[in-house]
């Protein structure tokens, strides 16, 4: 019976996330996945109440309590610019959850664990250790904390893969000669690897290494879920292991680079802003920028994490209702990776009430972009970069992008002309017709709006 | 291997598959709820760390209980609310087109 409970919170979940395949259905999606959980709770509970130990249901108690209060903090308090490192935190909790459940299944049996178990012990040690300080380095680069930029490792890739081997080799010592000893070296080298693995992969490469630690957090309930052989845990785990798997692999396509590129290897081109700069640019003011966009007759809005950062989610939406109540056509055209995770802009649009059928993605944009009279780009550089279709030196070649260049007319929304993430310079932005507006993006949008309003 | 491991793999690779065809198809636009949500279900690690708290003798297992629990209490609860929060900002507006 228990564990039929335990089948049913996780067919649940699967209902729950079949929800999330359409934005209508979304939030009943999410609230059934959470009444699977509800249930998994209640059930494991129940089944433990014949315990009699008052002292550990007062840790069980303390922790659903503590925990419980500091997520609903973190879940009201969140602002959606900051949603990147919220689940970048989650990611660390999860993971670090699977590998505490771990720990205590190590102490509880001196090490002495059947074969099986002990292997599921050693894999949910080590990648929920990893999640947990690889989230952690994940989050400070995301909120500023540790620099966003790419840092040089010593050694590279090859001392995190000298890492990975220690650790593979200390799990199997522990598993093998019943070893606590080796289990925390291997809990100690993981928690290194974490650190070494994600502190060297700059900021524009998050949307890849969040997705990739979703996953880790998964896989590391999965095998939690072997060690006490609950099925709830295990299909859970497995289909966040998947989520984050399938978000990974369109990340990395949507950049055109493979997985363990951007893992392991630097990227980018060395341009600086001396560098370029000295080519005749257009530049425009806010009444050019208000003249271009009121007499379009369609708009295409792209935005970039320089709308995050600038907060300017709700000043583009304003300056769109003013186009839309002139007549003018507007839509939203947003590429996979722009921000810091997947669905990022997506999600600081909807903020703003943006209809959710007006966002479209590289595939429904491409071919619009030439019946498009203006695009506004705002924050944006490298998945506009027409480089990567027609320069085959440069280190984005191939990438797909959005193809902004097919519009009448371009205008950018930049603070300077200093290159993107890739290091690399923007052909478009001195086109002929192109208009640089050199500003902070909410700033210069609220600008445009008011020279709008007095045209 | 025993019987119930056996089962578990079959367990995690059926899960698997139906995860990946289900989750295949949420649209771009629901990427970050996704991943919020899908930080939620990790949480069901919860379970493996009540046992685990309920069950442990001596006090490295409880703070260890403690911690698990709590980490994990963190992405059950902050997981669903901040994903409910955000879902609920999706909305088509009708006309103005």
């Amino acid at each position: 019976m228990v564990e039929l409970a335990y089948l049913a919170a996780g067919v649940l979940f699967i209902v729950g996330l079949k929800g999330l395949t359409s934005p209508k259905t979304a939030r009943r999606g999410i609230r059934i996945a959470a009444l699977g959980m509800f249930l998994a709770i209640v059930v494991v509970v129940v089944n433990l109440l014949g315990l009699d130990a008052s002292y550990a249901w007062g840790v069980v108690v303390g922790g659903v309590v503590v925990g419980g209060s500091i997520g609903a903090f973190l879940a009201i308090r969140v602002r959606m610019t900051e949603m990147p490192q919220l689940v970048a935190a989650f990611n660390g909790f999860g993971g670090g959850a699977s590998a505490l459940v771990a720990a205590a299944t190590v102490v509880g049996a001196n090490a002495v664990l059947p074969a099986e178990t002990a292997i599921v012990t050693a894999l949910s040690l080590g990648i929920g250790t990893v999640t947990l300080t690889g989230s952690f380095v994940a989050f400070g680069k995301l909120q500023g904390l540790i620099s966003g930029r790419q840092v040089f490792l010593p050694g590279g890739a090859a001392t995190n893969g000298v890492i990975a081997l220690a650790i593979v080799v200390a799990a199997g010592v522990g598993v093998v000669a019943e070893s606590s000893t080796a289990y925390w070296v291997a809990f100690g080298l993981a928690a290194i690897l974490g650190v070494t693995a994600v502190l060297p992969i700059g900021g524009a490469d998050m949307p890849v290494v969040i997705s990739l630690l979703n996953s880790l957090s998964g896989i590391a309930a999965a095998m939690a879920g072997f060690i006490i052989n609950n099925q709830a845990l295990i299909v859970g785990g497995a289909l966040v292991g998947a989520a984050g798997m399938i978000l990974t692999i369109e990340m990395a396509v949507a950049m055109n680079r493979s997985i363990a590129s951007i893992l392991f290897t630097q990227f980018g081109g060395g341009a600086t802003a001396e560098d370029i700069g000295t080519k005749p640019v257009n530049r425009a003011t806010a009444d050019d920028v208000a003249i271009a966009l009121a007499y379009a007759e369609s708009v295409m809005i792209v935005p970039g994490y320089g709308l995050a950062v600038a907060q300017a989610q709700h000043a583009v939406k304003d300056l769109a209702n003013a186009l839309e109540e002139r007549g003018i056509k507007v839509t939203y055209a947003i590429h996979p990776v722009a921000g810091r995770m997947p669905g990022h802009m997506n999600v600081l649009l909807a903020e703003s009430d943006v209809s959710y059928d007006l966002l479209l993605d590289l595939e429904q944009a491409n071919p619009r972009f030439s019946q498009t009279d203006v695009v506004l780009i705002v924050g944006a550089n490298d998945v506009v970069n027409p480089s990567a279709k027609n320069d085959p030196t440069s280190p984005i070649y191939g990438m797909p992008i959005l193809n902004v260049d097919d519009a009448k007319t371009t205008i950018v929304i930049k603070r300077s002309l200093s290159p993107g993430f890739a290091g690399i310079d923007n052909p478009l932005f001195y086109e002929d017709s192109t208009l640089m507006y050199f500003a902070d993006a909410k700033k210069a949008l609220e600008d445009a709006l008011v020279a709008i309003n007095l045209l | 291997m025993s019987d119930a491991f056996i089962q578990g793999i079959v367990v995690f690779v059926l899960a698997a598959f139906v995860g990946f065809e289900v989750i295949a198809k949420v649209p771009r636009t629901l990427h970050t709820p996704l991943m919020s949500g899908a930080n939620a279900i990790s949480g069901i690690t919860i379970v493996g760390a009540i046992i685990v708290a309920a069950v442990g003798t001596g006090w490295v297992a409880a703070v260890l209980g403690f911690f698990a629990v709590t980490l994990a209490m963190i992405n059950v609860v902050g997981g669903f609310l901040v994903t409910d929060r955000m879902l609920e900002m999706f909305k088509k507006i009708p006309g103005r087109r």
